[in-house]
């Protein structure tokens, strides 16, 4: 069965269920408030301002992904060396000096994981702007996706925070995190608190026969 | 872990009749009714076997899980947890030497000495990520598991379960495990690495998240607090 064919979504029979419980209340969204019966979560068919805050979080993530990429994330000083590093050259640096395999885990979860997320949230969001029907249940794996591997861009902040930490023999060698970490760890959160924010159910919603009345 | 594809007991039937829901009661007609929580689509419940899942027909989202003694075996994996995480946060993780200096830190000193780098922020995420969410998570399931094991509803049960759901997104405890492991391998080339007690500790914390993660199922929380909701009313 296509899945144009399911149609029957709690929203359009008055239903609402709860977001924490799980448990289906009479509720339309119409009177002010209402709380579960169970667990006395407040209940909302969808989530409150989805697209706007989402969008909000997501260009305030856009624009730190510059300095987050620019600028320096980690300065490594030893009695023969100095560098100072941005994510993409320390990832350049790990796969000269022979740690192929580690260099391919930071460029994935520092470069690859951020990109697709900043990418695939502002698709999702323009196509449930534009009440879209195609492709639904692979925006609903890309959504799911999304929310996945999100975390894992937090690795090059362990890894300096680490090194920076170990690192501190005076003379001998040091390690300091840059002003690219700062960026870089404001990049993680605000794309994981917008894919927080984005409700999936808007990408079914076109498929309802009559709009829904949201409060 | 449950995929799309793991094999579902029965179909799920998409609901095609009006439903009739009471008010704000909770009745056997109630407990049938589900809306998937990616979709909304509305759905009868189907009868699992033990360590399925149901599938959203729509969108593929899992929509609950059947598992057997979900409450004490996560509770068990919680107690086991704690300990580990405790030795996790106080012997050093790793330790490195280079010419007769050398220097080791554990998990806060990491944390208080990027403080001290004047790197607050960053500071402030890996203490949060990788100490306070972790710690909260399994401190919460132990107050809530062990008197549901009991017998008893610990009170603000619905209100930890709301937080629970809300700070699980934060705990990183995986993602810090595999940034130990790259930031021994950038060490190696420099430094004679001594590996700390914390490092095998916070492997096995790793192990036992995830465990709780895969075996903890809310649906079992609801459905005892259920259970004494319908005890409590016929008593």
């Amino acid at each position: 069965m296509s899945y144009r064919a399911y149609s029957t979504t709690a929203a359009s029979q008055g239903l609402c269920s709860c977001h924490v419980c799980g448990l289906i209340s009479r509720y339309d969204g119409r009177t002010k408030t209402a709380y579960c019966p169970r667990c006395n979560s407040r209940l909302s068919m969808r989530k409150h301002q989805s697209i706007q805050q989402c969008w909000a979080l997501l260009i305030a993530a856009y624009i730190l992904y510059l300095p987050a990429n620019l600028m320096i994330i980690m300065e490594t000083g030893s009695l023969i060396s100095y560098r100072k590093d941005t994510i993409l050259s320390g990832v350049v640096h790990l796969w000269q000096t022979g740690s192929m395999f580690i260099s391919a885990i930071v460029f994935v979860a520092s470069i690859v994981v951020p990109l697709f997320k900043l990418i695939a949230l502002t698709y999702l969001l323009i196509s449930v702007q534009k009440q879209s029907r195609r492709y639904m249940p692979k925006r609903a794996r890309l959504y799911r996706m999304i929310e996945l591997v999100g975390r894992w861009s937090m690795l090059d902040i362990y890894v300096v925070t680490l090194l920076a930490a170990l690192v501190q023999l005076q003379s001998f060698a040091i390690v300091k995190a840059g002003p690219g970490a700062i960026a870089f760890g404001a990049v993680v959160v605000l794309t994981m608190f917008a894919s927080m924010k984005f409700e999936p159910r808007l990408i079914w919603d076109p498929l309802q026969p009559k709009p829904l009345k949201e409060s | 872990m449950f995929s799309d594809n793991m094999p579902i007991e029965g179909r799920i039937i998409d609901l095609q009749m009006q439903p009739t829901v009471p008010d704000g009661k909770m009745t056997e007609h109630h407990k049938q009714l589900i809306a998937c929580h990616e979709c909304d689509l509305l759905l009868r419940e189907i009868d699992l076997k033990s360590g399925h899942a149901a599938v959203c027909p729509r969108c593929g989202a899992t929509l609950y899980r059947k598992t057997t003694e979900s409450l004490s075996r996560t509770l068990a994996i919680c107690l086991a947890a704690v300990l580990f995480f405790l030795f996790a946060n106080i012997y050093p993780i790793l330790g490195i030497e280079s010419r007769g200096n050398g220097n080791a830190t554990n998990l806060y000193g990491a944390v208080s000495s990027l403080w001290d780098q004047e790197m607050h922020f960053i500071s402030l995420l890996v203490f949060v990520t990788a100490i306070v969410v972790p710690a909260l998570e399994l401190s919460m399931l132990i107050y809530l598991l062990l008197p549901l094991k009991l017998g008893q509803v610990p009170p603000g049960l619905a209100l930890i379960m709301r937080f629970l759901q809300h700070i699980e997104p934060w705990g990183m405890v995986e993602v810090f495990m595999l940034g130990i492991l790259v930031a021994l391998v950038k060490l190696t080339d420099n430094f004679s690495i001594i590996p700390g007690v914390a490092l095998w500790s916070y492997a096995g914390v790793t192990f036992l998240m995830a465990a709780v993660a895969t075996t903890f199922n809310p649906r079992d929380v609801w459905a005892r607090l259920d259970w004494h909701y319908e005890k409590n009313k016929s008593a």
